[in-house]
């Protein structure tokens, strides 16, 4: 791959995570609103934005960090995304305990809370699966297809929280980096062959 | 001569009495032909602050909530009654004790309260209102506005004795 290629591939990528997020910096909404309440909302941004990073590097698309070395990264991503995600949640909680309970107990009234707690969940069991990875002592077919199935379920539950909440989010920006976590998503899930009766890597 | 047995005839009689009494008990009465009462929303009841001041308008104003109060069954329209009132607007969080304001309704039934502008929080622009004088049974509501730059907002109330 060219110098030039892999410039072109890190600079559009830098492109895609910063503009939704100087968007969201610009939003009239911040003026009226606490820093813990700020911060809980820019985690939960930053969380979407790992979205998008986790499958690119799962996949070892990313020049200079393909195979073990995107593999690796993906495992510090994760926990990136853990940590947004609590941060997110709690800074919710700081700002507005009844709503955040609501949500957690799915019954709150909006119905982008229960498919931002389904996806928490889901972040939290392919964390989970992740971190007990050889203590669980899955077959390597069988524990990427959990992990893959979860990470599924997150973007798509992400996804349908960040496009139905009326936040700092910009929609275009938030529409776009939706858009491209879902194609970086379907398109290592094809290319790493999970549903395959072989998967790649296996022999 | 009676006997304690009962015949075919007294058996079929208090069988089909016990089946007409029976099924019709289970109906609820009619109350179709009255107004039902209003249901607490979801969430309807998040960050409430009891005794809410009357006021006559909430920080600044330049934002209206208006609605109306009626008795369940005859609509008959309530005057004097307390709504209390708040919201995450330009001026304070939901849980900020100048956010929150009550009002009486006048002798249409109709209450308007000036506040300030309601901002989206927690993904939507909403509001919160509040009966929960005693008299009628307690009701929350958590409307919605259609888009965050209306100016005004409606919630109206049915209240069921208590």
């Amino acid at each position: 791959m060219s110098r030039l290629r892999a410039f072109l591939i890190w600079a559009g990528l830098a492109t895609i995570v910063v503009v939704p997020i100087l968007a969201a910096a610009a939003s009239p909404l911040l003026q009226w609103r606490q820093p813990v309440y700020i911060a809980a909302g820019f985690a939960g941004i930053a969380a979407m934005v790992l979205l998008l990073l986790q499958p690119l590097l799962a996949g070892g698309y990313l020049p200079g960090v393909s195979g073990l070395r995107g593999r690796r990264l993906h495992l510090w991503t994760g926990i990136l995304l853990v940590s947004a995600i609590i941060l997110h949640v709690g800074g919710l909680w700081i700002t507005s305990p009844p709503d955040v309970i609501d949500a957690l107990l799915f019954r709150s009234p909006t119905p982008f809370s229960a498919w931002g707690v389904i996806a928490m969940w889901a972040v939290f069991a392919a964390a989970f699966l992740a971190a007990f990875r050889w203590s669980l002592a899955l077959s390597p077919r069988l524990w990427r297809r959990l992990h893959t199935l979860l990470a599924m379920v997150i973007v798509a539950g992400s996804v349908v929280h960040a496009l139905l909440i009326e936040g700092t989010m910009e929609t275009y920006s938030k529409a776009a980096l939706c858009a491209l976590a879902v194609a970086a998503t379907v398109k290592v899930i094809v290319d790493l062959r999970i549903w395959a009766r072989r998967s790649r890597g296996e022999s | 001569m009676t006997t304690g047995l009962m015949t075919r005839r007294t058996l079929l009689l208090t069988g089909s009495a016990f089946l007409v009494t029976g099924v019709s008990g289970w109906s609820v009465p009619a109350r179709s032909n009255g107004l039902a009462p209003t249901p607490s929303m979801r969430g309807g009841s998040n960050n409430y602050r009891p005794g809410a001041p009357i006021v006559d308008r909430i920080g600044g104003g330049g934002f209206w909530m208006t609605g109306t109060v009626r008795r369940a069954g005859d609509g008959a329209p309530l005057a004097g009654q307390r709504i209390q009132i708040w919201a995450h607007t330009t001026e304070g969080h939901e849980r900020d004790q100048r956010s929150h304001g009550a009002t009486l309704t006048d002798a249409n039934g109709v209450f308007r309260l000036e506040m300030p502008q309601i901002v989206p929080a927690f993904g939507q622009p909403h509001g919160h209102l509040a009966y929960d004088s005693g008299e009628f049974e307690t009701v929350f509501l958590r409307p919605v506005m259609k888009s965050s730059a209306d100016t005004s907002l409606e919630a109206h109330f049915v209240l069921q004795p208590a």
